[in-house]
C-alpha cells in the first residue's frame, strides 16, 4: 500500500505532539552527551509533553545506538508473576504485561527489520503473553540511512538503507528540509489520519510539489531522491551462501575454535543484538514471598547450556560461538524462514575483543566445506 | 613493532613458545584485537601501538587457549601486575608464561615471576595525574551528587558481565552471580540487582585489583567500573599499603590478617 507524501522537517515537533496527544509515548534516538539512545521525547530536560526543545534533543544524524530498540517489545527483565507461601500453601498472581501505545520514531531499517525476527521467535508456537500486546500497540517510524560505518552490514542480510520491511512509515531525509514519507502499513496511515495537513502529497502526485521538487532536481521523482542520498553499503556475503555452507561446517571443530580464539565469552554482542531473544526464568524469594521473572540470556555465557546433571553439551566457548553463528544464519532461516541478524552491527562495535561478526561470516561464506 | 616481531619470530622458530599472544589490527584504526601467533610467517600481524590496551592476560584461563601450548605474551606493565596476582593467588605457576613488555622500540623477555618483580620495580608506581584529579573530583561530590552519578552509570548496566570477562582476575570458575541457590545477587538489571552486581565485584577485587582498565574498556555502555575498583584500590592502599600484582608475596589486604592491621573502619 505504499504511498509517498512529504513530511516538512520543521513539522516534527507538531507531529509528535499529535502523537502525544493521542496517548503514545514517542521513542527517539536522543542524545545524551557522546551516547545516542532511544528514549522517551519529552520526558528528559525538557520535562513533559513534547515542546520546542524536542527537535533539539533528537539526533537522527545517528549512525546507531550503542542498546538496540528491543526493549520495547522484550525488556531487560520483566517481571511474570508474585507469589506468596503460607505452610503448604502456595499462591500465585499473574503480573500483566504492560503495553503501552508507542511510536518508535527515527529508528533505522536494520532495526525496523529486527521486529519480524523477534516476532518469529515469540509466536513460532504458542505466542508470547508478554511479547504480543507491546508488539501490536508499536508503530515504527523509520528512518532511512544516509551514512553507515565499517561495521553496516544490511545489504548482506537482505536488508538495505532505505529498505521499506519492518517500517509502518519510512522516512528519508531527501534534502535539508524535507523528508520523502512512505506510508507502508495501516498503522503508518494511522499516524498520517491523526496530521493529515502535514504529509503533502509527493512529487508525481500533483503539479505544485512537481514544481517543487524540480527546484531541487529537475524531473526527479521523489524515488530518484530518495536513491541518491542513501548511504552506500556494500554487500559482503549472501545469506544463500550461507544455508547450504554452514551445516557442512559444522562439524569443522578447528574453524570455530579458530573465529572465537579471542572471544572472552561475555554476553554484550547478544544483549545489544536486535534480534537474540534468549531469556532466562528465575524466582527471586525472599523467604515467604517472591516474584517470577525473565531476563536476558545469552549463549555466549558458560552456563547457557549447563544441565542439572553438570554436563554441557556447549562446554567452550568456540561451541557457544558456532552456536551463535548457526542460530542467526542457518537454523532461523531454516525454521522460522527469518534470518536472525539485520546487519545494524551493534555486537561488533560494542565487542570488548573485537569479534566482528559480518568478516567471521564473510570467511565462513568462503571456507570451503 | 619490528623488534616485536623479530622477537615472536625467533621464539616461534626456536621453539621456546608455542604461541605468541598478542596485538593485531582491529576493526577500525581505533582498535586492536588479540592475535594467538602460531607460526612464525605470521608475525608480521602483531602490532604495538596505544590501541593496544585490552589485557590479554585474561585469554590464559581460555581451554582452547591453553590447548595451543607454551604462551608468550605481549603485556603492559598492568598486564604484567595482573601476572603476579594471579601468582599470588595460585593461578598461575612460574615459568607458564614467557611475559614480553615493550618499551622504547625494545622488547624485554620475562620468563619468570622473579624476572616480572624486577622489572615492575623499575616502572612508575601510582596514579597519573589524570586519574588522581578524577577521583578528587568525585571525592568532593556531596553524597547526594555521588549517588547521582553513579545511579546513572549503574544504571545502564545491562549485566552482560563484559567487564568480568575482560577481567584476568576474574577467573572464577562459578561466578556468586550464577548461584541461585540461594540467590545472592539479584537477577534483574534494575537499580538494586545492578548497584548490587558492581559494588560486590568492585569489593571482591579491592586489593587485588592491577588498574588495567579493561573492565571500563569492555563495557559496551560505557560505566565507569575503573572508577569504583580505583578508589578501592586507593583505600586497600592507604589501609593496607596494599599495592596487587609487584610481587608473589601473599599478603593481599582482604585475606591475610596482621596484628597491626589498621582497625579505625571497626566501629
Amino acid at each position: 500500500m505504499s504511498q509517498q507524501r512529504i513530511l516538512e522537517k520543521k513539522s516534527l515537533d507538531e507531529l509528535f505532539g499529535k502523537l502525544t496527544a493521542a496517548g503514545n509515548r514517542v521513542l527517539a534516538p536522543l542524545r545524551n552527551g557522546q551516547r545516542v539512545e532511544f528514549a522517551e521525547v519529552g520526558a528528559g530536560q525538557g520535562g513533559g509533553s513534547p515542546g520546542r526543545d524536542t527537535a533539539s534533543q533528537i539526533d537522527l544524524d545517528y549512525i546507531q545506538t550503542a542498546r538496540p530498540a528491543k526493549e520495547v517489545v522484550f525488556p531487560r527483565y520483566e517481571h511474570m508473576l508474585r507469589y506468596r507461601l503460607a505452610g503448604k500453601d502456595a499462591q500465585a498472581e499473574e503480573i500483566a504485561p504492560e503495553a503501552r501505545p508507542t511510536v518508535l520514531f527515527g529508528l533505522h531499517p536494520c532495526d525496523a527489520a529486527s521486529f519480524a525476527t523477534l516476532n518469529a521467535v515469540f509466536t513460532w508456537d504458542s505466542p508470547d503473553a508478554y511479547f504480543e500486546p507491546k508488539l501490536a500497540k508499536l508503530t515504527i517510524v523509520g528512518l532511512s540511512c544516509t551514512q553507515g560505518d565499517a561495521y553496516c552490514f544490511c545489504t548482506s542480510v537482505g536488508g538495505g538503507p532505505g529498505a521499506t520491511h519492518g517500517s509502518d512509515i519510512l522516512l528519508t531525509p531527501i534534502d535539508g528540509k524535507r523528508y520523502l514519507a512512505e506510508i507502508v502499513t495501516e498503522k503508518g496511515a494511522a499516524v498520517v489520519a491523526l496530521a493529515p495537513h502535514l504529509f503533502a502529497p509527493a512529487n508525481g502526485e500533483s503539479e505544485p510539489e512537481r514544481q517543487r521538487g524540480a527546484t531541487t532536481e529537475p524531473g526527479a521523482t521523489a524515488t530518484d531522491l530518495k536513491e541518491a542520498v542513501l548511504a552506500q553499503i556494500a554487500p559482503r556475503f549472501a545469506p544463500e551462501q550461507l544455508g547450504q555452507r554452514l551445516p557442512a561446517l559444522f562439524p569443522r571443530n578447528g574453524v570455530w575454535v579458530e573465529q572465537s580464539l579471542r572471544c572472552i565469552g561475555c554476553g554484550a554482542c547478544a544483549y545489544v543484538c536486535p534480534t537474540c531473544t534468549c531469556f532466562d526464568i528465575q524466582d527471586e524469594r525472599q523467604r515467604y514471598a517472591g516474584v517470577r521473572l525473565r531476563c536476558w540470556d545469552s549463549c555466549g555465557f558458560g552456563l547457557f547450556t549447563l544441565h542439572a546433571s553438570g554436563h554441557n553439551p556447549r562446554a567452550k566457548q568456540s561451541e557457544r560461538w558456532r552456536q551463535r553463528v548457526m542460530h542467526k544464519f542457518s537454523y532461523q532461516p531454516e525454521r522460522l524462514g527469518v534470518l536472525g541478524c539485520v546487519g545494524c552491527g551493534r555486537c561488533s562495535r560494542s565487542c570488548p575483543a573485537d569479534m566482528n561478526l559480518a568478516q567471521h561470516v564473510e570467511a565462513l561464506a568462503q571456507t570451503p566445506t | 613493532m619490528d623488534a616485536l616481531r623479530e622477537k615472536a619470530r625467533a621464539l616461534l622458530e626456536g621453539g621456546t613458545v608455542k604461541v605468541v599472544i598478542g596485538y593485531a589490527g582491529g576493526s577500525d584504526p581505533q582498535r586492536a584485537r588479540a592475535v594467538f601467533v602460531r607460526d612464525a610467517a605470521q608475525a608480521d600481524q602483531l602490532i604495538w601501538n596505544e590501541t593496544c590496551r585490552q589485557n590479554l592476560a585474561t585469554y590464559l584461563n581460555k581451554p582452547e587457549v591453553k590447548a595451543l601450548g607454551k604462551p608468550a605474551l605481549v603485556a603492559r606493565p598492568a598486564t604484567l601486575r595482573s601476572l603476579l596476582q594471579n601468582a599470588v593467588e595460585s593461578q598461575l605457576a612460574d615459568e607458564a608464561v614467557l611475559a614480553l613488555a615493550v618499551a622504547d622500540g625494545q622488547v624485554v623477555e620475562l620468563p619468570t615471576f622473579a624476572a616480572i618483580e624486577e622489572y615492575l620495580a623499575q616502572q612508575p608506581h601510582g596514579l597519573t595525574a589524570e586519574q588522581q584529579q578524577e577521583l578528587s573530583r568525585l571525592a568532593a561530590l556531596s553524597l547526594e551528587e555521588r549517588w547521582a552519578f553513579w545511579s546513572a552509570e549503574l544504571g545502564r548496566c545491562i549485566k552482560c558481565f563484559a567487564c568480568r570477562a575482560a577481567c584476568p582476575l576474574c577467573y572464577c570458575d562459578r561466578c556468586i552471580v550464577e548461584v541461585n541457590q540461594p540467590q545472592w545477587i539479584p537477577v534483574a538489571s534494575d537499580a538494586l540487582g545492578n548497584l548490587e552486581w558492581n559494588v560486590v565485584r568492585a569489593m571482591h577485587l579491592a586489593g587485588r585489583c592491577v588498574d588495567c582498565g579493561s573492565c571500563a574498556d569492555a563495557c559496551p555502555e560505557g560505566i565507569r567500573i575503573d572508577l569504583l575498583n580505583r578508589v578501592l584500590a586507593q583505600e586497600a592502599l592507604g589501609s593496607f599499603g596494599a599495592e596487587p600484582g609487584y610481587s608473589t608475596r601473599k599478603d593481599y589486604a582482604l585475606a591475610a590478617y596482621k596484628p597491626d592491621d589498621k582497625e579505625e573502619f571497626i566501629r
